[in-house]
């Protein structure tokens, strides 16, 4: 079968063009990109996309709401709880369903530690794309953890499945508070840990610093979302600027790329800004902890979920940046349209544009600096 | 606080921990006895007393001497590819303590045998050739990458009295005979036909002669200060004592020594300098393509390289195999007139072999730490830091070395000052580090080193 | 010990390993299996059907890398027998070798300024 998009990259005359992927231990899951190098300098490199792609989108119209749940898991397994979220938000908005303080403050603690189990996964893959493989296992391990007590809230490791249209599945379990306030008091020095294993390292710093400078317009312009584009200094979070949830009720910084090391919106800003959200997550998390409401988990939702006609939209900072549900109803109990906005997705993107004269270990640092998830960019 | 998994068996059967001890240090004192047995019989007058003592005819002189190089030669070849076999067993639970796990802990106690069972699965496994890669090439690159490995180990001074044949251009065929391996390893990229197998060809040539510039040139250091070319002139130039090597004796030679490791870590494609197989980035490089036991050549000396790269930096600047307060003439008094030598020199044969591995075992350590330790650098980082960094030091170094060796000859005082100042500075930064990596241990709560699994 | 005795052992050594490898591949040859296909034959390029040949023309920095090279290892091989009599050759060698150095700095110096070194301009 021919492949179209070599029909549009052509055969170049002089230059090697190769598969970077999908088979690539660099790609993050099913990923291709062509390409077309002079020795080790780019001449560009065009990403190939859809080897994920399962019709998500589409299945959200076959399955009733509650039944679309599940699925939402697979939108994005890296950071499943954001993708629970935003659609519940989404369903509830058709609902027009209140839900209760305990279940927004749940969600907001189940999101946070979902969000550094998913930032450990993207700056340990950083660490071991430029070629460190220390920083990946010693992230893991502290995502074990963090996978233990988030299985012990909702019973999944990966596929959490724990917000649902109305609240959330589950209350927290017996003690549960006290291992996360423990885990946290750990998680903060082990950030500076990292820091020192990897974060300052020189030969680290010089790979990342200045490499794949993406200017605050670009990353606007190509729609980059999240800390990549926080990273390029542009100061906006959804959960502050937008507020959804218990978010209003915390007391939280926004990090901003400032060149850390180098230029604004380097790859090395796009790293550090994630290792500065960290922190902040577990602040977070630490302040719902202890302002967490009494009272229900579940809104009443009705047993069969049929939402009048009509549109909602809803928006979440996933760890992969802005994430956004547009659902339509027709009025029966199957959505007629599923739309998922994903972060990874534009900032595939972008990369065309950015590759030329970049080296062949730029781009990994580039795709790596994304954080992409395979699933995510297809759906 | 964690979940319960099913806990792997706290305690091996005894007799497997038997068996491995027994192996661990059964298999060097095997190695390491025969050669000390065989090197001083290799002598032609050695051999002519055995033979008259033996009653047999002068005329199997020859023969004799054919036959015992022939042992000593497969003796040598064993000792390289199982040293480098435990070598990789070290590595990963080395690793394994590093990252926070375990590490090979199957076969046998603590995993040791696994490099066995790695030979063996390479040894039942297909080797392929792919269609279009040129057949002659692809199948001749392992036979470059070994030989160049192997001849280093004739040279090589183990011990007081016990390498080989101690060439009296050593170093200069050392340099010569490893480059050999780059032959190689740009064959196997060339002839793989697979554009990735090509990068990591082409990167690893243009790494490899690039660093061999700031190697060779750092080397005329030790040189120019023992005034020969031959491996154990240059340790017999050196002395025991930390103050008597040349790392410490001449502050050229202290960085020559930087430049000299840093460029055997490029030459030996060690992490920070893993680029020709940078497996994020070029997949496996030149190894691509290589699969079965052509693949597991390559491994082989990859990682007995990290043996001759310690080795050979031991040798030039950390003393050798130079046994402290004992001075090698005093050794070579000790041989006595009979055709083979007393048991006293022997005896501190063994003690300086102890010593030679003992440091080679060291930096094997340091290597390894390194890669589990650093990223690896982009290629034009690499390059910059050869030809812009690295060789004009390693030049700075040798016309420094070449003022101060005309300096030592009107006041010999100044090597005895420099040794003993760089080696308090050293220990001092020791103790520093020792004290810095505790305090960082400490700072990070509730996480203690947990050894029980091993 | 004559020069052709010294040397011996390295053609020993030089068979034993040649051997010694021959060996093992053989005997893999012997114990592995042997299922050949279109599939396995074909060169790796991620999973995807390779794009053209692979030997192509490639990036000229490497031959500059090259070129490089062979002017500063020859040059250098020119110092190792200076290296070993330094102490008696005296002032005239030291000067003699200060000149020699300088030069090859020189050099090194003309083919930075050059922007041989670097890898990313074009």
């Amino acid at each position: 079968m021919e492949r179209l998009i070599l029909r549009r990259v052509g055969k170049p005359e002089d230059e090697m063009l190769i598969n970077f992927g999908p088979q690539h231990p660099s790609t993050h899951g099913v990923l291709n990109f062509l390409v077309e190098t002079d020795g080790e300098v780019m001449k560009r490199a065009v990403p190939e996309i859809g080897y994920l792609h399962r019709a998500l989108e589409k299945i959200g119209e076959a399955v009733s709401y509650p039944g679309f749940m599940p699925y939402t898991d697979r939108i994005d397994y890296v950071a499943a709880m954001f993708a629970n979220e935003g659609y519940a938000i989404a369903v509830e908005k058709l609902l027009k369903l209140e839900v209760p303080p305990r279940a927004q403050w749940l969600r907001a603690i189940s999101c946070e530690l979902c969000r550094i189990a998913s930032h450990l996964v993207a700056v340990g893959a950083m660490a071991s794309d430029i070629g460190a493989s220390t920083p990946l296992v010693h992230a893991l391990r502290e995502r074990e953890t963090l996978n233990d007590l988030i299985e012990a809230l909702c019973g999944a490791r990966l596929t959490y499945n724990y917000h649902r249209i109305g609240g959330v599945a589950y209350d927290m379990p017996t003690g549960w508070r006290d291992r996360v306030l423990k885990y946290l008091d750990h998680f903060d020095t082990y950030i500076q840990e990292f820091d020192r294993l990897i974060s300052f390292n020189a030969i680290y710093v010089k790979r990342l610093a200045n490499v794949a400078v993406i200017s605050k317009a670009a990353a606007i312009d190509y729609g980059l979302v999240g800390p990549n584009l926080r990273g390029s200094g542009m100061d906006w979070d959804v959960r502050r600027d937008a507020p959804y949830g218990a978010y209003p009720s915390f007391n939280f910084e926004v990090p901003v790329g400032r060149g850390f090391q180098g230029t604004i919106g380097d790859a090395y800003d796009r790293y550090f800004v994630r290792m500065l959200e960290m922190a902040q997550s577990s602040r977070i998390t630490r302040q719902a902890l202890e302002t967490m409401p009494e009272g229900e988990t579940m809104a009443k939702v009705p047993r069969k979920i049929k939402p009048e006609a009509g549109e909602a939209l809803s928006r979440v900072e996933s760890a992969r940046g802005e994430m956004a549900y547009y659902v339509i109803s027709d009025g029966t109990d199957k959505a007629y349209r599923v739309r998922a906005r994903t972060g990874s997705f534009t900032a595939m993107s972008i990369i065309e544009d950015i590759s030329p004269g970049l080296m062949v270990a730029d781009l990994i640092a580039l795709i790596a600096s994304f954080d992409v998830v395979a699933p995510e960019i297809d759906r | 606080m964690p979940v319960n998994y099913s806990p792997p068996p706290k305690s091996t059967p005894k007799v497997i921990v038997a068996v491995t001890l027994a192996a661990a240090a059964g298999i060097p004192f095997l190695f390491l006895g025969l050669v000390l047995l065989l090197t001083p019989v290799l002598k032609p007058a050695t051999i002519d007393g055995l033979l008259s003592n033996a009653g047999i005819d002068p005329s199997w002189r020859t023969p004799a001497y054919v036959a015992a190089l022939f042992v000593l030669a497969l003796l040598m070849m064993n000792y390289g590819a199982i040293f480098s076999g435990v070598i990789t067993w070290w590595e990963r639970r080395v690793a394994g303590r590093i990252q926070s796990r375990i590490g090979p802990n199957r076969a046998g106690f603590g995993g040791f045998f696994i490099f066995i069972a790695d030979a063996v699965k390479m040894l039942l496994k297909e080797d392929l050739v792919p269609a279009d890669a040129d057949a002659l090439l692809f199948r001749a690159a392992p036979y470059f990458v070994v030989t160049g490995f192997a001849l280093t180990f004739v040279v090589l001074p183990f011990g007081h009295s016990l390498v080989v044949t101690d060439l009296n251009v050593g170093v200069f065929y050392v340099t010569s005979v490893t480059a050999l391996v780059v032959v190689g390893i740009l064959i196997s990229g060339w002839a793989s036909n697979s554009k990735w197998a090509l990068f990591g060809g082409v990167r690893a040539a243009a790494q490899v002669i690039s660093y061999e510039i700031p190697a060779g040139v750092s080397i005329f250091v030790p040189i120019a200060m023992a005034g020969t070319l031959s491996m154990q002139g240059i340790i017999r130039a050196q002395g025991g004592l930390p103050w008597e090597w040349f790392v410490f004796r001449n502050p050229a030679a202290l960085i020559a020594f930087f430049v000299l490791f840093t460029s055997q870590l490029a030459e030996a494609n060690r992490t920070p300098f893993d680029l020709p197989e940078a497996e994020s980035e070029l997949v496996a490089g030149y190894l691509s393509e290589y699969s079965g036991f052509r693949f597991a050549l390559f491994f082989l000396v990859e990682w007995g390289n990290i043996w001759v790269l310690s080795a050979i930096v031991t040798t030039l600047f950390l003393g050798g195999w130079q046994i402290p307060f004992v001075s090698a003439e005093y050794i070579d008094g000790l041989r006595g007139a009979g055709v083979l030598p007393s048991l006293a020199w022997w005896g501190w044969n063994a003690v300086s072999m102890a010593v030679f591995t003992a440091k080679t075992i060291a930096l094997c350590n340091l290597v390894i730490w390194l890669r589990w330790t650093l990223p690896r650098v982009r290629v034009d980082q690499m390059m910059g830091l050869c030809w812009k960094y690295l060789v004009p030091a390693a030049f700075a170094c040798f016309v420094f070395t070449l003022f101060w060796e005309l300096a030592v000859s009107v006041a010999p005082r100044i090597e005895l000052v420099s040794g003993v100042g760089f080696t308090v500075i050293a220990v001092v930064l020791a103790v520093l580090f020792a004290r810095r990596v505790h305090q960082n241990i400490q700072a990070v709560q509730g996480e203690k080193i947990d050894l029980s699994n091993w | 010990m004559t020069p052709l005795q010294t040397y011996f052992p390295l053609a020993i050594a030089f068979i034993v390993a040649g051997a010694l490898a021959a060996l093992l591949v053989g005997a893999a040859a012997l114990l592995g299996p042997r299922r050949p296909s279109a599939v396995k034959a074909a060169p790796f390029e991620c999973g995807s059907d390779p794009i053209g040949s692979a030997r192509e023309r490639f990036g000229v920095k490497f031959y500059m890398v090259a070129l490089l090279f062979i002017v500063f290892d020859v040059e250098a091989v020119f110092v190792y027998p200076w290296a070993v009599l330094l102490r008696d050759l005296g002032w005239s060698g030291y000067i003699a070798m200060a000149f020699f150095a300088f030069t090859l700095v020189i050099g090194l110096a003309y083919v930075w300024k050059k922007g041989a070194l670097e890898m990313e301009t074009d």
